[in-house]
């Protein structure tokens, strides 16, 4: 009924660096804003206006606890409400939003972050202190905000405002990327002693809350003193309908204005007929066959290099994703900084693939390939992919899990499965998935050196010579790695003709994604 | 003595009646239990991270034994209490409250419609048994019988809402109040009524046939009782008791969630709310919803069996 419940979001993770040595020493750059490329074309900004926009909810449980937020409708709200420090930009480094600048001590386990003169919504001015105590609040031992993992680095008890709008934060061990930190999925600034979100939340974000009925509806209304220029829209209402066909009718109606999370068939369908837009966000969703490289077949690296010769990733991407998409490399991050792009692109090559399964004294093999509709084209990616194996000789059983602890469920069990991870830095996606310490490695991808690759990105300061150790970790990944990358999926959304601004180069989950501040009704 | 016999009746249904709530919650309790993951593992999702699963489990204590986490939720219940949701720690009653209301008011509507619609539709047909009009509402009621609602659902937005711009295509954004907009309320009851009218209509002919053959109606007949009154004082009364069974239990699966039209139409009824509580072994949502669910069939198949058994006593009331 409404697959992806938690897809997508998949980010706790700290944010690639934006920056080399220069970067390193401040960070400032003011925080661009992106009217310019935003509207480019779309003519100038009109003020005024009710835009409703429906996502896929969490039902009666949602909440508008900011750092509770998990699926894409939650982000929507919190972000229509909050600030983080720093958020994703389109290639998925930091920018400065309620920071203006931060800067390192030499040993880059030290940093001074100075926030932006920005206040909330009943006027206060937003201080270190509320830094600190939102910080404090995500990491509380007693809870399980998803962002503690990501703020782990820091150590909160050392950590201290040194004015009204600075603070140096104290890391337990050195991290270049530490910006991304600040810009972690769920880091968002409260005011200090907030515990009740869903009555009158307050918060420094574009808009105030008018009402919210969980499962229904949230109303806000623009905050004239936003730090960064008041919204163009009056109001924004963000429903919920979990039903794909239900917010395209919705759409085609003209009962919303914005509909997130079309299916590809969906977007062909009505794409250049004039009666609706069609946005595709490029390099939204990573999807993968995840290989266990710590046991039988796959922990013989000859088996994955053949099973990466399997598979013929356009007819993936055309069959499972219907077209809308690209093809993969075997590496996380198409697109996004730091990404090797050098590597060549690999094609299948069934001969090689059957060569090295002999090799590997592997005819003849059969493996099962987890998967369930958790996700969009999972289920189709099986079907196809052992179709792809049948002709190299190995047999493949598509096992069907259940949606619901699908994720819980292939982490450790199973030798092969369908995977897939929403946009986050590269960095993030090897501190989470690919350390001998991660807490969702689903690879089993442990390897000292690995790990010493990355502790060494992490204390190098200068952004080129970090870029050449991160080319070293995805040279290795596209050799032997245990991720069989076959392609990106878009992120489509669907909009009424008369809305503008809206930004078609990020990435679902980056700043400018959902971002209803710059969007206007012409 | 047979008002006697119909008390005992109804108390011994009633006995029954809470014996197989009771047995209904315990098995709900028992197969969310047995459902792959809990709802610390929902609520992680995508990030399955084994620390953070073992945290939210102990933050929503379901790291305590289950008969444990059962009773807990059971010693609350006789004082109205149903608990408190795991994933959001708001009252499991607001859930129902809120859900029930747009629940109760398609039904109500749909069941409004219903009654009158199945009844004419059937007498109409059983009076020109074989002959033309039979034939033709014979067809049709099996034709829509026949179509899903989903497909239904969609063909009807389609033209009535997109091409022909007479409704609007969803409910989405009114919320609770869906009386203020009554236009969005028209596609959704035509849906749920597509295929009780066509059981219902049939069973009613079915019925009034066999009445209208029988002998009492012949005897009635004879005496020169006019044709009116024979088919609805003396046919009907006895062609409805399959009927009202029937009743019963669509009013009881309206009343239960009717989750494909609250998904299409965006209503958020207790269909909705039992769904995603599922998804998220949200367990004292989904034992909640239980209870009323269970509560509502016994009561609706209670009335069902005692009008039945005022309709034709003689029948008699299977228990």
């Amino acid at each position: 009924m409404h697959d992806e419940r938690f897809s997508g979001l998949r980010r706790r993770g700290f944010l690639a660096a934006t920056s080399g040595a220069a970067a390193l020493a401040l960070v400032g750059c003011g925080g661009g804003t992106d009217d310019d490329k935003a509207a480019g074309g779309d003519g100038t900004p009109k003020r005024g206006g009710r835009l409703r926009a429906a996502f896929a909810g969490g039902g009666a449980s949602e909440t508008l606890d900011p750092h509770l937020a998990n699926l894409f409708a939650d982000v929507a709200r919190a972000k229509a409400l909050y600030d983080k420090l720093a958020d994703y930009g389109a290639d998925l480094s930091a920018q400065p939003r309620l920071a203006t600048k931060w800067e390192a001590n030499k040993t880059l386990d030290r940093w001074q972050v100075t926030l932006r003169e920005a206040t909330f919504h009943d006027g206060s001015p937003v201080t270190a202190a509320d830094v600190l105590y939102s910080y404090r609040r995500i990491a509380d031992p007693d809870q399980a905000f998803r962002a503690k993992a990501s703020l782990d680095p820091i150590d909160l008890d050392a950590s201290r405002a040194t004015g009204q709008r600075s603070i140096e934060f104290v890391l337990k061990r050195p991290t270049a990327e530490f910006p991304n930190i600040l810009a972690a999925f769920g880091a968002y600034i409260v005011p200090e002693g907030a515990k009740d979100f869903d009555g009158k939340p307050i918060g420094s974000g574009p808009f105030r809350l008018v009402s919210f009925a969980p499962g229904r509806s949230a109303v806000f209304r623009r905050h004239d003193d936003y730090w960064e220029g008041a919204p163009h829209l009056d109001e924004l209402e963000l429903v919920v309908a979990n039903e794909e066909s239900a917010r395209v009718n919705a759409l085609l109606g003209g009962q919303i204005e914005y509909a997130h999370e079309l299916n590809p068939t969906t977007a062909r369908a009505h794409e250049g007929r004039g009666q609706i837009e069609i946005v595709r966000l490029r390099g939204s969703a990573m999807q993968a066959f995840c290989m266990k490289t710590d046991r039988a077949p796959f922990d013989d690296e000859r088996v994955r290099e053949a099973f990466f010769l399997i598979a013929d990733r356009q007819e993936l991407v055309d069959g499972a994703l219907s077209g809308a998409g690209v093809v993969g490399n075997d590496l996380f991050g198409k697109g996004y900084e730091y990404y090797a792009d050098s590597l060549p692109q690999r094609e299948q090559d069934l001969d090689k693939a059957r060569a090295l399964l002999k090799q590997a004294g592997a005819e003849k093999l059969r493996v099962t390939l987890d998967t369930s509709a958790v996700a969009a084209g999972f289920t189709e990616a099986a079907g196809i992919f052992r179709d792809q194996a049948a002709k190299a000789g190995v047999t493949i059983d598509v096992k069907m899990g259940s949606k619901d602890s699908y994720w819980s469920d292939i982490l450790d069990n199973g030798t092969l499965c369908c995977y897939r991870s929403g946009a986050m830095p590269i960095e993030a996606h090897i501190s989470q998935r690919l350390l001998t310490d991660s807490t969702t490695n689903a690879t089993k991808w442990r390897h000292k050196d690995f790990d010493a690759l990355y502790q060494q990105a992490q204390s190098t300061r200068d952004k080129t010579e970090r870029a050449v150790v991160y080319d070293r970790m995805q040279r290795r990944l596209y050799a032997e790695g245990g991720f069989l990358v076959w392609g990106f999926a878009d992120w489509i959304i669907g909009t009424s003709g008369n809305v503008k601004g809206v930004e078609t180069e990020a990435p679902a989950n980056t700043l400018d994604w959902a971002r209803f501040d710059k969007v206007w009704l012409a | 003595m047979r008002e006697s016999g119909l008390r005992s009746f109804v108390a011994r249904r009633l006995l029954l009646g809470a014996v197989q709530t009771v047995a209904v919650v315990l098995l709900v309790f028992a197969l969310t239990e047995a459902l792959p993951g809990d709802a610390a593992v929902a609520l992680a999702g995508d990030q399955p991270d084994p620390a953070r699963i073992a945290a939210i489990r102990e933050t929503m204590h379901l790291d305590r034994p289950a008969y444990q986490r059962l009773a807990d939720w059971a010693s609350g219940l006789p004082y109205g209490d149903f608990g408190t949701s795991l994933t959001s720690g708001r009252p499991v009653s607001d859930y129902i409250t809120d859900g029930f209301g747009p629940t109760l008011l398609l039904a109500s509507l749909t069941l409004a419609l219903l009654i009158p619609l199945a009844l004419g539709l059937g007498v109409l047909a059983a009076r020109h048994e074989g002959r033309l009009v039979d034939r033709l509402v014979s067809t049709v009621t099996l034709a829509v019988y026949a179509v899903p609602e989903f497909a239904l659902g969609v063909l009807l937005v389609t033209v009535f809402a997109l091409k022909l711009a007479w409704l609007p295509p969803t409910a989405v954004g009114y919320g609770t109040d869906l009386l203020g907009h009554p236009a969005a309320l028209v596609l959704p009851v035509l849906v749920l009524l597509s295929r009780p009218v066509c059981s219902l209509s049939r069973l009613v002919r079915a019925g009034m046939v066999d009445a209208l053959a029988s002998p009492y109606t012949a005897h009635a007949r004879r005496y020169g009782v006019p044709g009116a009154r024979v088919r609805y004082t003396h046919a009907l009364p006895n062609a409805l008791a399959p009927a009202v069974q029937q009743l019963a239990r669509t009013a009881d699966w309206l009343l239960c969630g009717v989750i494909v039209v609250e998904a299409l139409f965006v209503i958020p009824g207790l269909g909705t709310v039992l769904l995603n509580a599922v998804a998220e072994r949200d367990v004292p949502v989904v034992q909640g919803l239980a209870v009323v669910f269970g509560v509502l069939t016994v009561a609706l198949n209670l009335g069902a069996d005692v009008v039945a058994y005022r309709l034709t006593p003689r029948a008699g009331v299977a228990a």
